[in-house]
């Protein structure tokens, strides 16, 4: 089976630092969905940084869809970026956009048409349930809003992985349920490999999935 | 209302500078047109024993746009009228030639020195009288006003770029946040400034369009006609082509320039 990220003795550290993570090995298969645990602070937003090469390997290598991303150019790394979906964490949506745009920009950075843009946002709008909500800015929503928009948008372009980083940190039960249906369902009708960082992995997952914990920066895979 | 105040600084930053550059523009060629009024008034008599060629003349000094004779006639008439005829004619061999001398420009009063002395030293020439006495006051106070205003738009120049700069930090703060939110879903460079330049590009235009209402308004406005009417000159106000294509320019070089500045300093967060 295809890996869609092999990690070889890899360490993360911000500036010199300790090693937030330190010396890890593992790797996930093409079409597989994981969920990443570990405590608060433990380094689990840093790993997801660097898979997207927001942060270089401080040790080891790292590649993620082909890519070593110790020493990969800033053309190549944007290549990559655009077959990823990201859920930040403090979502990152752009202000001064609506709703509209903000799910659209990966498919206008991939140049897709006009009118495949468009259906891709309407059919996202409703599969989330903000689609009277389309036209307001990310400010005039509610934090659980914000965050619905964020998954939207790294689900628009069909990307080949998806990392979300607590995309139902913020919503009550039904809003997680929509969440975790769609996660489950770009990975089981388009084969999109899903990497979840999360506190609760949810009772309801009707498909296989792997589990690795993180603790003093070191990662194992729970069974 | 959002966009609307997102644009309104650097506009009225671009529409200040613009407005200098023009009035100075304004100031600069009241100056000229009046020195070229000087220049027309400005009259040299020489007074010279034996007739001068004008080619001679001219040859003299470069100031010396054009001589004209002055006839004796006029000279002899106010002396008597009861000679006659050909003590008239023996007078007027006699008496020295009067010319008058068309200036290329007005002159410094170093060059209106040079002249003279210049010219005496043709053996032939008695004397030079310069008539300007009271057109160079006029004078003076144009070029102090001049200089008044260049101070003026120099001020108005640099104060403007000093809010620009400090306005810059706020707008890098605004765009670095989508520019960094677009790098991260791989937008590369070109696309994630796009939306920087076109707002400038927008802005400089709106500018330019501003200045444009306000110095065609002025141009047609009775009592700034007056004004240059008073001092007998004709000045073009604002020239919907050729000052509106520099403004244009320097509004959106400036503009550009800006957005550069800030995709330069586009630091992409971790
Ligand atoms: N930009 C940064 N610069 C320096 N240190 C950082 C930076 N971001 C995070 N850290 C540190 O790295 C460690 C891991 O942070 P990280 O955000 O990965 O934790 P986390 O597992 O995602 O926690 P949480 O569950 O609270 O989101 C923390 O000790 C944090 O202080
Ligand atoms: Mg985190």
């Amino acid at each position: 089976m295809d890996k869609v990220i092999i990690a070889d003795n890899l360490s993360l550290s911000y500036s010199n630092d300790e090693a937030i993570i330190n010396k890890v090995n593992f790797s996930v298969n093409s079409g597989s969905f994981v969920f990443i645990t570990g405590a608060s602070g433990s380094g689990k937003s840093t790993l997801l940084k660097s898979l997207y090469g927001a942060l270089k390997p401080a040790q080891g290598s790292l590649i993620v869809g082909g890519v070593e991303l110790s020493s990969v150019s800033r053309s190549k790394l944007n290549f990559l970026r655009r077959h990823i979906g990201i859920v930040f964490q403090d979502y990152k949506l752009v202000k001064e956009w609506t709703i509209e745009k903000n799910i659209m920009l990966p498919l206008i950075i991939n140049g897709y048409e006009k009118n495949v843009t468009k259906n891709q946002v309407d059919s996202l709008l409703k599969h989330v349930r903000l689609k009277h909500q389309s036209g307001k800015y990310p400010q005039e929503l509610s934090g659980g809003e914000q965050q619905r928009v964020a998954m939207a948008r790294a689900l628009s372009h069909n990307p080949i992985l998806i990392l979300a980083d607590e995309p139902t940190g913020n919503l009550d039960d039904y809003s997680s349920g929509l969440i975790w249906s769609l996660l489950e369902g770009a990975n089981t009708q388009l084969n999109t490999t899903v990497i979840v960082v999360t506190h609760h992995i949810p009772q309801t997952m009707n498909i296989d999935y792997k589990h690795f914990h993180i603790e003093y920066g070191s990662i194992h895979e729970v069974n | 209302m959002k966009s609307i105040k997102n644009h309104f600084s650097l506009v009225i930053a671009l529409v200040s500078i613009l407005f200098s550059i023009q009035v100075f523009t304004i100031v600069d060629r009241s100056i000229v047109a009046y020195k070229d009024k000087l220049a027309s008034n400005y009259s040299v008599v020489v007074v010279a024993q034996f007739k001068i060629e004008n080619e001679k003349m001219k040859s003299l000094n470069s100031l010396i746009a054009d001589v004209i004779e002055l006839s004796p006639d006029s000279v002899i008439k106010r002396l008597n009228t009861k000679m006659d005829k050909k003590n008239i004619e023996l007078l007027k061999v006699t008496l020295p030639k009067f010319y008058k001398l068309k200036l290329t420009h007005f002159p410094s009063p170093n060059e209106i020195d040079n002249l003279t002395k210049g010219l005496l030293q043709n053996a032939s020439i008695t004397k030079v009288e310069n008539f300007a006495h009271n057109h160079d006051t006029t004078y003076k106070f144009l070029l102090l006003f001049k200089d008044v205003i260049s101070v003026f738009s120099i001020t108005v120049f640099i104060v403007t770029i000093l809010l620009i700069l400090k306005e810059l930090r706020i707008w890098q703060f605004m765009h670095n946040e989508r520019m960094s939110i677009m790098g991260l879903f791989g937008a590369p460079i070109w696309l994630r400034s796009a939306v920087l330049f076109r707002l400038s590009i927008v802005d400089a235009i709106i500018a330019s369009i501003l200045t444009f209402i306000l110095f065609s308004y002025l141009s047609s406005s009775q009592w700034i006609l007056e004004q240059f009417n008073n001092i007998g000159i004709e000045v073009v106000v604002f020239d919907n082509i050729i000052d509106f294509s520099i403004l244009f320019g320097v509004a959106i070089s400036l503009s550009i320039l800006l957005a550069s500045l800030i995709v330069i300093g586009h630091k992409e967060e971790v």
